[in-house]
């Protein structure tokens, strides 16, 4: 089971001057469980995509299916129930908090489906725990009051307690200082790894979407231009990253670097323990044979 | 060199939820001369931002003083002539567009200082050349890409005529290729036309491209030097939340595992040629 994109075009404004084509024959499975990391530069159509998945936009032409059920079919109840199944985190989901206390705040979408209240207490409670705000503490706070990731892993929260299956998160880390951000994703892996909910994550950060992402979809042009393991597209020669408006990871332009000047590394690893221990037996090794 | 910026023992405070005082800036002193290019980090809700709007009096200091060319924000007479010392970009570009066409807002801060329309013509012109968005004045902004928007809204800055420039995280909403775009058209900007430069960043990698680098955290200024010598000191810049640049990092790593490297490293091509000479 899982949300299935076939032949997706999407038009803007179609039939006025500013009619804008935004996808182009998008086809696209996303299965449960999966972690996929969405790049490309603005405007490419990456926002467009992800509104998609959970039928926030209807394709101008093609289909999209969440569980073999079309989401624009005859029956409105699978829309409505997609909108449950996909959550979805817009950029900047702190500016949609409104409730006076953080409770009430994470409590609106859980209520909406009618839940009983028991069971919307005990899962603002799990929410708020996922995203590191103790209910505890934070509860009964207003959400006006905090700081702007505090803010904003609220507003994660308030999706997080609609209990989806597929978790879609539009640059969660934006603006965010580096602790901030670290401690976004490691909330997010967390719930990852945890509840085995799939993660569709559209981020400018690459240094994240190589450590996370198991799988990569890069946009361009409106449309699906690469889809696979990042570390193969970093390491692809043919492909310019520059012209999706997408950079390396730092840590992998430092190796490929340090390659160019004959240093013999691996240049797929991320982790900054593991690049410089790699430098340390890689200058061992020249040191040996320039004896 | 002449002070561009003179920031004396600055307190902003504020109420927090439980109704205590806060200081949003702590005794804050700063001196910046003119044609400096200088970065502030710190995390979110560190006082960069209240700092950077006390710099064309948007907001005035509870306690001591700041100094615009000279002139005390605290006085309402100097306030135009400090806001159009000190030009101000925003994070959000789409927040700071307001005509349809890029060269008429480009026009708009001109106009409003009821400028001749043959100097505003010029004025535009020469805005856009600097921020390389010439061959986009007849486009509508709105479908510009956000590195293409950033640079439309320093240039509506430029045409003011600013001694100064202030940006408050301009690039955090880009993508890598429109950060890029934006940071090398402020260092040429900087480096061409002697503009001071103001560049409040979380992206360590921009902090880089500067002269000089203020740390803050908790209201206070707690470094304040050259890019080398603040990310040299790894361990208290993580302390702070912060990040150093991947260089430094693996530069720091080595020689804690007993490698001679020089001090200062902050750059890839740094870390290589010290490496591989």
């Amino acid at each position: 089971m899982s949300i299935i994109l076939e032949s997706v075009c999407y038009t803007y404004l179609p039939g006025t001057p500013y009619r804008r084509e935004a996808l182009r024959d998008i086809n696209l499975t996303i299965e449960p469980g999966e972690f996929i990391g969405i790049i490309g530069h603005t405007g490419s159509g990456k926002s467009t995509l992800i509104q998609h998945m959970n039928g926030l936009l209807q394709p101008s032409s093609g289909k999209v299916t969440l569980d073999g059920k079309n989401l624009h079919g005859k029956k409105n109840e699978t829309l409505k129930s997609a909108r449950q199944r996909v959550g979805m985190v817009f950029q900047y989901p702190e500016h949609q908090l409104f409730e006076e206390t953080v409770f009430d705040d994470v409590a609106f979408g859980p209520r909406n489906l009618g839940l009983d209240s028991e069971e919307v207490a005990s899962r603002v409670e799990a929410a708020l725990h996922c995203v590191g705000l103790p209910a505890a503490d934070y509860a009964k706070r207003s959400p006006f009051r905090l700081s702007g990731g505090q803010m904003r892993r609220v507003a994660i929260a308030g999706v997080i307690a609609l209990q989806p299956q597929y978790l879609v998160l539009d640059e969660p880390s934006a603006g965010l200082d580096p602790r901030g951000r670290d401690e976004i994703y490691e909330q997010i892996m967390q719930l990852y790894d945890s509840t085995g909910m799939a993660v569709v994550l559209v981020t400018h950060n690459m240094e994240d979407v190589a450590r996370m992402a198991k799988r990569l979809l890069v946009m361009n042009q409106n449309s699906i231009e690469f889809d696979g393991k990042p570390i193969d597209l970093f390491h692809d020669t043919k492909i310019n990253l520059h012209d999706y408006g997408v950079s390396l990871p730092h840590v992998t332009a430092l190796l490929k670097q340090l390659r160019a000047r004959g240093l013999d590394l691996d240049d797929t690893l991320l982790d900054a323990g593991a690049v410089s221990k790699a430098i340390r037996i890689a200058l061992q090794q020249m040191r040996n044979i320039s004896c | 060199m002449t002070t561009m910026l003179q920031i004396k023992d600055l307190c902003h405070s504020y109420r927090n939820e439980m109704g205590d005082t806060m200081l949003a800036l702590d005794h804050v002193n700063l001196n910046i001369s003119q044609g400096e290019f200088v970065a502030v980090i710190g995390r979110n809700g560190s006082g960069k931002s209240t700092l950077a709007k006390h710099l064309n009096a948007l907001l005035t200091p509870d306690s001591g003083e700041c100094l615009v060319i000279g002139m005390d924000t605290r006085n309402s007479n100097f306030l135009w002539d400090i806001r159009q010392s000190v030009g101000m970009v925003f994070q959000n570009p789409d927040n700071q567009i307001v005509a349809s066409l890029v060269e008429e807002d480009v026009a708009f801060g001109p106009e409003n200082l009821g400028l001749h329309s043959k100097e505003i013509v010029q004025r535009v012109e020469a805005a856009l050349k600097m921020v390389g968005m010439s061959d986009y004045r007849q486009h509508a902004p709105h479908l510009l890409s956000g590195g293409q928007k950033q640079r439309v809204a320093i240039a509506g800055v430029l045409a003011m005529k600013p001694r100064c420039l202030v940006l408050d995280e301009p690039t955090a909403m880009l993508d890598p290729v429109g950060r890029m775009e934006v940071l090398e058209a402020v260092c040429k900007l900087h480096r061409e036309q002697g503009i001071t430069v103001v560049f409040i960043t979380h992206f360590m990698e921009e902090a880089v491209a500067a002269g000089r680098v203020v740390v803050m955290n908790e209201g206070k200024i707690i470094l304040d030097g050259a890019p080398a010598d603040v990310f040299s000191k790894v361990d208290l810049i993580r302390s702070l939340g912060l990040d150093v640049p991947i260089a430094a990092d693996i530069a720091e790593r080595l020689r804690q595992a007993g490698i001679e490297l020089p001090a200062g490293i902050i750059r890839n091509e740094e870390l290589a040629v010290a490496l591989c000479p």
